[in-house]
């Protein structure tokens, strides 16, 4: 959580976004992949909707999480699950799913959860601000905005485990590099719905 | 890059965010998830994660860039390679990083 707290701030500053906005986004949005692609999308003029969508799409992998954490979390008011829909990030859901799975009716869960997710947050900020002094520090030369693809690159890549994998991020990178020209970056919502259809394509061949 | 489009994209996204993290956990008992949403989703994370560094790699102003004098695209693949061997987050941006100055300065050195 930290290197990637400090690579999203670095990348956020050195990726021309100022200081105390780059600070705010990661309290505001608080989901890292997200400010990466904003600030990439920012850098080319991408329009505000563009970005939007983006993080759309990038974020829908938590409506699959708090789906799964339903049933383990029902009963709670509407300031504990809007609480807990702020602060789960990747790396709480899979120690409060884990949890819940090995402790089937445990009380006082969503305690649990905030336990597990407030020290994450807390990291978080922490790595981000200090990311976002150190890149607004470092000269252009170093080309610090290169690290937001890579973290990309970290983030997607051990995600390959299957062939339908593989084909849906093999086609949503052709697709996006083909629909290059188009504009507003709208590439990239077509790479989306290639690479879920390829994903699924295969998928079945393979079932 | 403008301050009013930075702001709404933070507002919009932090939105965005919170309602999808907090999307079933709102929405009442009876509602489930159909199968193929299911399925699908389970391609997203990698489908968008891919378009998003694709073009940084192998795009030039719009234009595909497939070549051994583009460094972003060497420096990808040796980023990718350390991705899929080690899954290490740092390490892999480490790599990336060294061989973009690497691949740059001997790119540089042949085409002077």
């Amino acid at each position: 959580m930290f290197p990637f707290g400090l690579v999203t701030g670095v990348a956020m500053a050195a990726g021309g976004i100022p200081p105390l906005e780059a600070i705010l986004m990661s309290f505001i949005v608080f989901a890292g992949a997200s400010q990466l692609a904003a600030t990439q999308l920012l850098g080319t003029a991408a329009p505000v909707a563009v970005i939007l969508l983006t993080a759309f799409f990038i974020n829908l992998r938590f409506v699959m999480y708090s789906a799964s954490m339903r049933t383990h979390l029902a009963g709670l008011d509407l300031r504990w699950r809007l609480g807990l829909g702020y602060i789960l990030s990747d790396n709480a859901y899979a120690i409060c799913i884990t949890r819940y799975t090995q402790h089937p009716g445990e009380a006082h869960r969503h305690w649990y959860c905030l336990g597990a997710a407030l020290p994450i947050w807390f990291t978080w900020q922490v790595a981000t601000i200090l990311g976002v002094i150190a890149g607004a520090s470092v000269p252009q030369a170093w080309k610090l905005d290169f690290a937001a693809p890579l973290a990309f690159v970290a983030m997607s890549v051990p995600l390959l485990r299957d062939r339908a994998m593989v084909a849906a991020a093999l086609a949503a990178g052709a697709t996006v590099v083909l629909a290059g020209s188009l504009p507003m970056r709208l590439g990239l919502v077509l790479a989306a719905v290639a690479g879920i259809s390829a994903g699924l394509l295969v998928e079945r061949r393979a079932a | 890059m403008s301050a009013t489009s930075i702001w709404l994209a933070m507002l919009g996204m932090g939105l965005i965010t919170l309602v999808l993290r907090s999307s079933f956990l709102l929405l009442p008992n009876g509602v489930r998830m159909p199968s193929l949403l299911r399925r699908a989703l389970r391609f997203v994370p990698a489908a968008v994660l891919t378009a998003i560094y694709a073009p940084e790699m192998l795009l030039q102003s719009g234009v595909i860039h497939f070549s051994p004098d583009n460094a972003r695209l060497l420096a990808g693949l040796v980023a990718i390679g350390v991705a899929w061997r080690l899954r290490r987050t740092f390490l892999t941006i480490f790599a990336g990083m060294v061989a973009l100055h690497v691949f740059g300065a001997i790119i540089g050195r042949f085409s002077n």
